[in-house]
């Protein structure tokens, strides 16, 4: 029985694991290039903060739901989570990444204008490199948040270390919740530090 | 002589928002002139100085530079080769001095010898030592020591035509007169064209050898240092009362 415990246990945590990182990836992938998208155009940016923001107000068991009855990326399973879960996360990586770069010195850009940058060594020589640790710092945040709602996605049959959570709630076994929480909240951990660490190399120029 | 004109306005007019900011500027700028554009706060002198890299388009009237309107230039050429340097100096925080110095240069593919060696002169030419700077970071520095930085960085690819914003106005009196002093020397040494915005009458009157007045985005007068202080124009006494008004005062 304790074996089969701790095998389940590393089976969740993996598949857990697997959830955030696929999530976080596609999360990241839209959210950094939108953000610096909406960040030169100014009629756009409300609209899409505006959506990103209305997402993150949907309780994250009702957005799973809602997600069920949706073709193609709905339905039981993991798709239907890692949407979720991209949808959640995007709006701190967006949002973050739309303030890194507005937050670059309004001179530092004109003089990189002025010294005849083009658009895109503006872009990767001067606005990235000093939005960085907020872009990271977004992430951050969007990864903690990942990992602690990705045991919600258990409800929708996706797996992670929520199985052990919904288990224990269902047959009140504190040993089972703990199980799912202990694992996931060591996880948060991890991430915040080692994401923290990153941001650090980035730290203030 | 029209043909050594290196920049040229031409009616050029500017609106913004319903505001008209520059009105109708004709005025040249003749290899190694320094023109001043003097003026009040708002009084367009920023605006008529960012036409001239294309950082704004005139609304209508075109600038030229070398004889080419600055919309027929590809943007990224015509900056290039026009060195600008800014009040808030506009270091990039993230590189070192000689990275920011060496940038241009870099852009425009130099090798690593060449750029240090450039780098290394530029340092020494606006006054800080090379071994003690170079390496540092534009946070580590005092407010003059930035700005020589900007002035080395605008310097750095050579460019044949200077753009000045107000660049010594953030500075203590004592380095300011340093800067000015060091602009002057520099200024003998290389036989550049610059366009010097400022605000204070007496920079103009020591660093310009003409000054173009602006006063409600109009140039009301483009004289010599020597003519301008007898202008008998208004917005010229204007200025020319901030050199003594304490003499005044007295009398």
């Amino acid at each position: 029985m304790r074996t089969d415990l701790a095998g389940q246990l590393a089976a969740l945590t993996l598949e857990h694991l697997w959830l955030v990182a696929i999530s976080m990836s596609i999360a990241t992938g839209i959210g950094v290039p939108a953000g610096i998208w909406i960040a030169h155009r100014r009629p756009v940016r409300g609209w899409v903060l505006g959506f990103a923001n209305v997402v993150e107000t949907v309780p994250s068991l009702a957005l799973f739901g809602f997600l069920i009855p949706i073709p193609l990326i709905g339905g039981i399973g993991k798709t239907t989570a890692v949407v979720a879960l991209v949808l959640y996360a995007l709006l701190p990586i967006l949002r973050n990444t739309l303030a890194g770069v507005l937050g670059v010195d309004p001179a530092v850009r004109e003089s990189a204008l002025a010294m005849g940058m083009t658009r895109r060594q503006l872009l990767w020589r001067v606005e990235l490199p000093l939005a960085a640790s907020v872009i990271l710092a977004g992430l951050r945040i969007a990864a903690v948040a990942t990992i602690g709602t990705a045991t919600i996605a258990a409800a929708i049959g996706a797996g992670g270390l929520g199985v052990f959570i919904f288990r224990g709630l269902a047959s009140v076994d504190t040993v089972q919740i703990l199980a799912g929480a202990v694992p996931a909240a060591l996880m948060a951990l991890a991430a915040d530090g080692g994401l923290g660490w990153i941001e650090k190399q980035f730290g203030p120029a | 002589m029209p043909m050594s004109a290196i920049v040229a306005f031409r009616d050029v007019s500017y609106t913004i928002g319903g505001k008209q900011v520059l009105r109708n500027l004709n005025f040249e700028v003749q290899a190694g002139e320094t023109l001043v554009l003097l003026g009040r706060s708002g009084s367009g002198k920023t605006t008529t100085l960012k036409m001239v890299n294309g950082l704004v388009r005139p609304t209508s009237g075109e600038v030229e530079v070398e004889g080419k309107p600055t919309g027929a230039w590809d943007p990224i050429r015509l900056r290039r080769g026009i060195g600008y340097v800014i009040q808030e100096v506009g270091l990039f925080p993230h590189f070192t001095v000689a990275g920011n110095v060496g940038l241009v240069p870099k852009l425009e593919g130099w090798s690593r010898a060449a750029i240090d060696k450039r780098v290394h002169e530029l340092l020494e030419q606006v006054g800080l030592s090379p071994q003690d700077f170079a390496a540092r970071r534009p946070r580590d520095l005092s407010g003059g020591e930035r700005q020589r930085v900007g002035v080395a960085r605008a310097l750095a690819a050579d460019p044949p035509l200077l753009l000045f914003d107000e660049p010594f106005g953030a500075l203590d009196p004592v380095t300011r007169l340093e800067l000015q002093r060091q602009f002057l020397r520099l200024r003998r040494s290389f036989s550049k064209t610059s366009i010097f915005v400022t605000h204070d009458v007496r920079e103009a009157l020591l660093i310009g050898t003409r000054i173009g007045l602006l006063e409600g985005g109009c140039l009301r007068l483009s004289a010599t240092p020597s003519e301008f202080v007898e202008a008998d124009l208004p917005e010229a006494k204007a200025f020319l009362a901030c050199l003594d008004w304490k003499a005044e005062e007295s009398s």
